[in-house]
C-alpha cells in the first residue's frame, strides 16, 4: 500500500467507533450503507444484499453489519473467545474491484492498524458453502497471527457461475476490537468511549441465550418450524416470489442449526436436513435467476446465464 | 544472445502451489521455446507469494533461417502435372528449382525476431497455466471466458535484453514496471533488464529467490530458538510454506503460558504447526518448550514486539482451547465416552461404530484365546526374524514387550478392554477439533484414567502400521486390537460386497489389508484365512451362508496384496505365481517361506539347471500330448493345478511309506532299465520322500536341496536315453517317467511359471 497514513498514538477505537469508522470509509468508496437483516441467520453471506445480489450482471456495491447466530458456539458467556450471537462487517462489490486488497488494507489502516507494526497476510482460504451452492477462491487475512477477515472471490452463487465475479470481505467484528484494544475477553471490550462494555450489553443475552438454545427451545416447535419453512418455501416459489422463498430458507437453515445445537439430530438424519435446506437455498436462486434473467440480458448483451 | 526476464504478478499465491507453479512456468517456456526452434541456455524460476519470476539466458535475438523444399514432378513428366504443382505451390515455373530431373520449390523461411517469438508465446503461457484452482475476476468476468489465473493477475513485466516485450492478455499489458513489497516500499519499481532484477527487488524488501527466502527461514528461525537457549524442531516443510507466504521473512521468537504445558506435546506441535504455521523449540533436556518461532512478513518498526505479543495471545487462545478440551474429555472414563458411539454411522450395511467396537473386542479377545496372538509374541518374533535358523536359545531379547509375563488369560481380558474403548476417543472433544490425534488422545486418556501401560499403549497404536514403512507394532495387547480392528473392517466389507474396485477404495480396504500383512509376516503369525474368516463370521453372529462368499474375495485380495507387496520388497513376481499356482496354501507365512526359499534356489546353478530339465520335460510331455497322471502335476490350459490336499502324497506322513505309495503310481517296468534311466528312478525315489518329509516341516531350503540332487540324473537321462523309443512300452513308461519328475519338482512350485 502506497501511501500508509500513519496515525497519531491515540486510545483505541471502541467497538462502535470502529463500524462508523468502516461505514465512513466503505461509504467514500461508493458502497451502499445497509443495515441488518432482520432475520436470524448463520452469518452475513445469507444476507440477501450478498446471496442474491451476487447474481446477475448489475453492478452492487453494499457495506453493514449483520449480527450472526450460531447456536452452538454458546458457551453460556464463560469462554473469553467464543460466542453464540455475534457481529459480522460484510462488503460486497461486484464487479471486484481491481484494488480490492489496497482498499481492504486501508480500511484496516482507518480502524488503526499499521501494517509496519503488525503483520498483515494473506494466507490461502477457499470458501464453500454447500448449503448456498456457492464456492469462491480467497484468504483469510491474518493479523500477527490472527484472522480478522475472511476474504473471497465469489465463484459460484446458487449453483450458477458469478458474472461478473463479486468481492466479498468480512470482518469478524469482535476479533478485530479485541485487537485494536488489546483487550484478552471478549466481555472487556470497550462498546462505547463511555465506560459502556460489550459485556455490559452482551453478558446476559449469551447465558440466557446458550441456555435456551441447549436446554430449553422446544424441539417439537423446532422441527414444526422447520416443516413449515420448508413448505412455505415451495408454495412461495410456486407464487413466483423469490425473495420469499429465500427468506424461507434462511429460517429452515436456522432451525435446523437451533435442532442441532439440541442435540436432537443424528449424525445420519444430519446429511438429509443439510440437503433439504440446500434445496431450499439453491431452489430460491434460481428462481431469482429465472425472474430476472430476461431482463439482464436486455440490459447487459454480453451476459448470459 | 541476451537474457530474458519475464515477471507474473498476481495477488497472494498460496503457498502449497508455489513449488508446481514453477515447474509448470519453466515447462510451458521451454515448450514454447522448443516450438520455435529457439535455445536457452539456463533457465532460472522463482516465485514469491505475489510473484513468479523466470529468467531464460543466452537467447539468441532471432531464430534462425530455414528453408524448406516441396518435391515435384518430374522434368519429364506432363505438362497438367507440373500445373498441379504450381498451383499448389502458387509458384510460378521460373521460381521452382530442378535437381535431377525433378522439379523442387523451395522456400526460404527469414528467422524470426525471438522478441516477437516471446509476445506470442507470454499470453500463450499464461492462457494454458494449469494451476490447481484458478479464479475469474474483475469486471471481464462478465463472461465465462475472461482469463483465468490463481488469485488475480495484476503485472506482466518481460524483457528481452533491454527491450520491453509487448504483449497484453486480459487487459494486462507488459511493461517495465513491478512492485516492490507490499508494506516497506511505495510506489513502482522500473526494472532495466534481467541483470538488476533480483537486486532492485532485494532494495526493495522483498527476496524473490524462494530458495534464498528458505535458507533464512531456516537459519534464522534456528538462530532465534538458540539465542533463547533453546533446540528449535526443524521442519522443513513449514520452512518452505512460511517462505511461500512471505517477501521478507522475519522469524520470531516468542513465548506462551508455561501452564499450557500440562496439555500432551503434540497436540500444542499440532496446534501450533497446523493452525499458526509456527515451530517449537525443546529445551536442553529435549522437553517441549514455552515457546514458539512465528515468521513475519515485514521488519517491523518496534522489532517485532507487537507482533510476537499478538501471535502469543493468538496461539494462547488455541491452547486454552485444547486445554478445556483436554480437562472436559478427562472427566469422563473412555468406557463413558465409547457410548455414544452407539449414535455414529459406520457403514450403511454394517451398523454403528459401537457395533463393529464390539465385534473387534470379541474378535481381539479369540486371536488370543486361539493362541494366533499369544503372550510370548515378542520371542515368536525373534525366532522368525531367523529365517530357517534355529530358534534362538541363548540370544537376549532385544527388548521386552509391554506385557511380557502375562498369562493367556490376562492377555485376552486386556486386548478385549483395549478394543472396547480404542475408538472412544472419536468423540472427545480434542479429537473433533484434530482428527489426526486419533488413537494418540485414546493412549493419553485411558493413561490418565489409569488404565495398565499395555491397554493404553495398545489404543495408542490399534491404527498401526498404517502405511508401508509405518513402525509394526509387537506388544501382544497391540497386536490384537490393531489386527481385530482391521480384520473386521475387512471381513466385514467383503461380507456384504462392498469392494474396491480400480482406483476406488473407499474404505481404504487395501491399506487394512497391507497393515494385516505387515503384522502378520513381520511378527511370524500363524493362522488360515479360512480359520479367521469362519472366526469372525461365528463371532459377528453371521450366518455362514450368507458370508461365504466374502471369503474367496477374501483370500484372493490377500494374494493379491501380499504379491503387490512383495514385488515392493523385491521378490520375483513369478515365482510368487509359482508358488501361489499351488493353490490351497491358507497360511501366508508359509507360503511366503517357500517363496523366499525358491528365489534363493534359482539363483543357484543347480537351480538355473534344474529348471531347464524341468522345461525339458515338460515340453517333451506336451508334445507328446501325454495326459498327466491326474495326481501329478500338469499343465495347459484349462488345467487345474493339484492342490496340496488333493495330493495322495502328501497325507503320507511316514516317508517309510512313500516307496510304497510311490510304486502305487509308477509300477515296475517290464524290461531293463538304461542306466541312467535307473538312476534318475533312484534318484525320484529318494528325492520325493525327502522333498515331502521337508515341506510337511516347513524346511522349504531342505526340500530344495532335495530337489538339486534330481539335477545330475534328470540331465543324464536326456544326454543317454532315448525317450522316444520304438517299443511302445518303453516309450510309456520314460514319458511316465519325466511325469513322475514334474510332479516331483511341483511339490515345491508350478516351475512353469517361473521365466528364464
Amino acid at each position: 500500500m502506497a501511501d500508509t497514513k500513519l496515525m497519531p498514538p491515540r486510545a483505541p477505537l471502541s467497538l462502535q467507533d470502529m463500524i462508523l469508522r468502516l461505514h465512513a470509509f466503505w461509504s467514500e468508496q461508493g458502497c451502499l450503507i445497509l443495515q441488518p437483516y432482520d432475520m436470524r441467520m448463520g452469518a452475513g453471506t445469507f444476507h440477501t444484499a450478498t446471496t442474491l445480489r451476487a447474481l446477475g450482471p448489475e453492478p452492487w456495491n453494499a457495506a453493514f453489519v449483520q449480527p450472526c447466530r450460531r447456536p452452538t458456539d454458546g458457551r453460556y458467556g464463560e469462554n473469553p473467545n467464543r460466542l453464540q450471537h455475534y457481529y459480522q462487517y460484510q462488503v460486497i462489490l461486484k464487479p471486484s474491484p481491481e484494488n480490492l486488497q489496497e482498499l481492504y488494507l486501508q480500511s484496516l489502516a482507518e480502524i488503526g492498524i499499521d501494517p509496519l507494526v503488525h503483520d498483515i497476510r494473506f494466507v490461502e482460504d477457499d470458501w464453500e458453502s454447500p448449503t448456498l451452492g456457492a464456492w469462491g477462491l480467497g484468504w483469510e487475512v491474518w493479523c500477527d497471527g490472527m484472522e480478522v477477515t475472511q476474504f473471497t472471490y465469489f465463484q459460484q452463487m446458487g449453483g450458477f457461475d458469478c458474472k461478473p465475479v463479486a468481492g466479498e470481505l468480512t470482518y469478524g467484528l469482535e476479533r478485530l476490537a479485541m485487537y485494536i484494544q488489546g483487550v484478552d475477553n471478549v466481555y472487556d471490550l470497550k462498546f462505547n468511549n463511555h465506560d459502556v462494555t460489550y459485556g455490559e450489553v452482551f453478558l446476559e443475552n449469551e447465558k440466557q441465550m446458550s441456555k435456551w438454545n441447549f436446554e430449553v427451545a422446544d424441539t417439537d416447535s423446532l422441527f414444526e418450524g422447520f416443516r413449515r419453512a420448508e413448505e412455505e418455501c415451495k408454495r412461495s416459489l410456486d407464487a413466483g416470489v423469490p425473495i420469499a422463498a429465500y427468506e424461507q430458507a434462511i429460517e429452515a437453515s436456522h432451525l435446523f442449526n437451533l435442532l442441532q445445537a439440541r442435540g436432537v439430530i443424528s449424525v445420519q438424519e444430519r446429511a438429509s436436513y443439510m440437503g433439504r435446506v440446500r434445496d431450499l437455498a439453491r431452489g430460491s436462486c434460481e428462481a431469482y435467476m429465472e425472474k430476472n434473467a430476461d431482463q439482464w440480458a436486455a440490459k447487459y448483451p454480453e451476459w448470459s446465464k | 544472445m541476451t537474457d530474458f526476464l519475464l515477471e507474473l504478478r498476481s495477488e497472494e499465491i498460496p503457498a502449497r502451489m508455489q513449488a508446481g507453479a514453477r515447474a509448470d512456468l519453466e515447462k510451458l517456456f521451454r515448450k514454447q521455446l522448443d516450438a520455435a526452434g529457439l535455445k536457452a541456455g539456463d533457465i532460472t524460476v522463482w516465485s514469491t507469494p505475489r510473484r513468479l519470476a523466470l529468467i531464460a539466458r543466452d537467447l539468441p535475438l532471432a531464430t534462425e533461417a530455414v528453408s524448406e523444399e516441396t518435391k515435384g514432378p518430374k522434368t519429364s513428366a506432363p505438362e497438367q502435372a507440373l500445373a498441379g504443382f504450381l498451383r499448389k505451390t502458387g509458384l510460378t515455373r521460373d521460381q521452382l528449382t530442378e535437381r535431377d530431373g525433378v522439379w523442387f520449390a523451395v522456400t526460404e523461411k527469414p528467422g524470426r525476431a525471438t522478441r516477437d517469438v516471446l509476445a506470442e508465446a507470454v499470453p500463450a503461457i499464461i492462457r494454458a497455466f494449469p494451476w490447481p484452482k484458478s479464479q475469474r475476476w474483475g469486471a471481464a468476468s462478465l463472461s465465462t471466458e475472461s482469463l483465468r489465473w490463481v488469485r488475480p493477475l495484476s503485472g506482466i513485466v518481460a524483457i528481452l535484453g533491454e527491450d520491453l516485450v509487448e504483449c497484453e492478455i486480459g487487459g494486462i499489458k507488459s511493461g517495465y514496471a513491478t512492485l516492490g513489497h507490499r508494506f516497506h516500499h511505495a510506489g513502482e519499481i522500473t526494472i532495466g533488464s534481467a541483470s538488476d532484477y533480483a537486486e532492485k527487488l532485494r532494495a526493495c524488501h522483498v527476496i524473490v529467490d524462494h530458495v534464498e527466502r528458505e535458507a533464512m527461514v531456516r537459519e534464522k528461525a534456528k538462530a532465534a530458538a538458540e539465542a533463547a537457549g533453546l533446540v528449535l524442531v526443524e521442519d522443513e516443510g513449514l520452512v518452505i510454506e512460511n517462505a511461500g507466504l512471505t517477501e521478507w521473512p522475519v522469524p520470531l521468537l516468542g513465548r506462551f503460558d508455561e501452564a499450557f504445558l500440562d496439555v500432551p506435546p503434540e497436540v500444542i506441535q499440532l496446534t501450533a504447526r497446523v493452525n499458526q504455521k509456527y515451530f517449537i523449540c525443546r529445551d536442553s533436556a529435549g522437553k517441549l518448550a514455552n515457546a514458539f518461532v512465528c515468521t513475519a512478513n515485514i521488519e517491523a518498526k518496534d522489532g517485532g514486539a507487537a507482533i510476537v505479543d499478538g501471535n502469543r495471545k493468538v496461539l494462547a487462545a488455541r491452547l486454552s482451547d485444547a486445554r478445556f478440551f483436554w480437562e472436559q474429555d478427562k472427566k469422563k472414563p473412555l468406557a463413558e465416552q465409547a457410548q455414544k458411539l452407539s449414535r455414529i454411522t459406520f457403514h450403511e450395511k454394517l451398523g454403528t461404530v459401537a457395533d463393529k467396537v464390539e465385534r473387534v473386542a470379541k474378535l481381539a479377545r479369540w486371536l488370543v484365546e486361539e493362541g494366533i496372538v499369544k503372550p510370548e509374541l515378542a520371542n515368536q518374533n525373534l525366532r522368525h526374524s531367523r529365517e530357517g535358523g534355529n530358534p534362538a536359545s541363548n540370544t537376549a531379547p532385544e527388548w521386552t514387550p509391554a506385557s511380557a509375563g502375562v498369562t493367556k488369560e490376562e492377555l485376552a481380558d486386556q486386548a478385549e478392554l483395549a478394543a472396547r474403548l480404542c475408538k472412544a476417543d472419536l468423540v472427545t472433544e480434542m479429537v473433533g477439533e484434530f482428527p489426526e490425534l486419533q488413537g494418540l488422545m485414546g493412549g493419553y486418556y485411558a493413561r490418565a484414567e489409569g488404565l495398565p501401560d499395555a491397554v493404553a499403549d495398545a489404543i495408542r497404536d490399534h491404527y498401526k502400521p498404517v502405511g508401508q514403512g509405518d513402525d509394526v507394532p509387537t506388544a501382544p495387547v497391540t497386536v490384537a486390537v490393531a489386527l481385530a480392528d482391521k480384520l473386521d473392517t475387512l471381513f466385514s466389507f467383503f461380507a456384504v460386497g462392498e469392494l474396491p474396485t480400480g482406483s476406488k477404495d473407499p474404505f481404504a480396504l487395501r491399506r487394512a489389508t497391507l497393515g494385516i500383512l505387515s503384522l502378520q509376516i513381520q511378527l511370524g503369525l500363524r493362522w488360515s484365512i479360512e480359520g479367521l474368516y469362519r472366526g469372525w463370521a461365528s463371532i459377528g453372529g453371521h450366518n455362514w451362508l450368507a458370508v461365504a462368499d466374502g471369503l474367496e474375495h477374501v483370500r484372493q485380495f490377500f494374494a493379491d496384496r501380499l504379491k503387490v507387496q512383495q514385488r515392493e520388497a523385491g521378490v520375483r513376481h513369478d515365482l510368487i505365481d509359482a508358488v501361489f499356482a499351488l493353490g490351497g496354501e491358507d497360511d501366508l507365512v508359509r507360503l511366503l517361506a517357500r517363496v523366499h526359499a525358491l528365489q534363493a534356489f534359482v539363483g543357484t546353478e543347480d537351480g538355473t539347471n534344474l529348471l531347464a530339465g524341468y522345461k525339458r520335460a515338460a515340453n517333451i510331455l506336451k508334445k507328446e500330448g501325454f495326459a498327466a497322471n491326474p495326481n501329478a502335476g500338469s499343465e495347459g490350459e484349462g488345467v487345474v493345478p493339484p492342490t496340496g490336499e488333493e495330493d495322495p502324497l502328501v497325507l503320507v506322513d511316514d516317508p517309510a511309506l512313500e516307496g510304497v505309495a510311490a510304486q502305487f503310481s509308477h509300477p515296475e517296468c517290464n524290461y531293463a532299465r538304461e542306466p541312467a534311466e535307473q538312476a534318475l528312478v533312484d534318484a525320484l525315489n529318494s528325492a520325493e520322500p525327502q522333498a515331502t518329509g521337508a515341506i510337511a516341516a516347513e524346511d522349504f531350503t531342505a526340500a530344495m536341496a532335495a530337489l538339486a540332487t534330481l539335477r545330475r540324473p534328470i540331465d543324464a537321462f536326456f544326454d543317454q536315453v532315448t525317450v522316444n523309443d520304438a517299443d511302445a512300452n518303453k516309450r510309456s513308461s520314460r514319458l511316465a517317467l519325466l511325469d513322475r519328475f514334474r510332479a516331483a519338482v511341483h511339490k515345491v512350485a508350478d516351475f512353469s511359471r517361473i521365466e528364464g
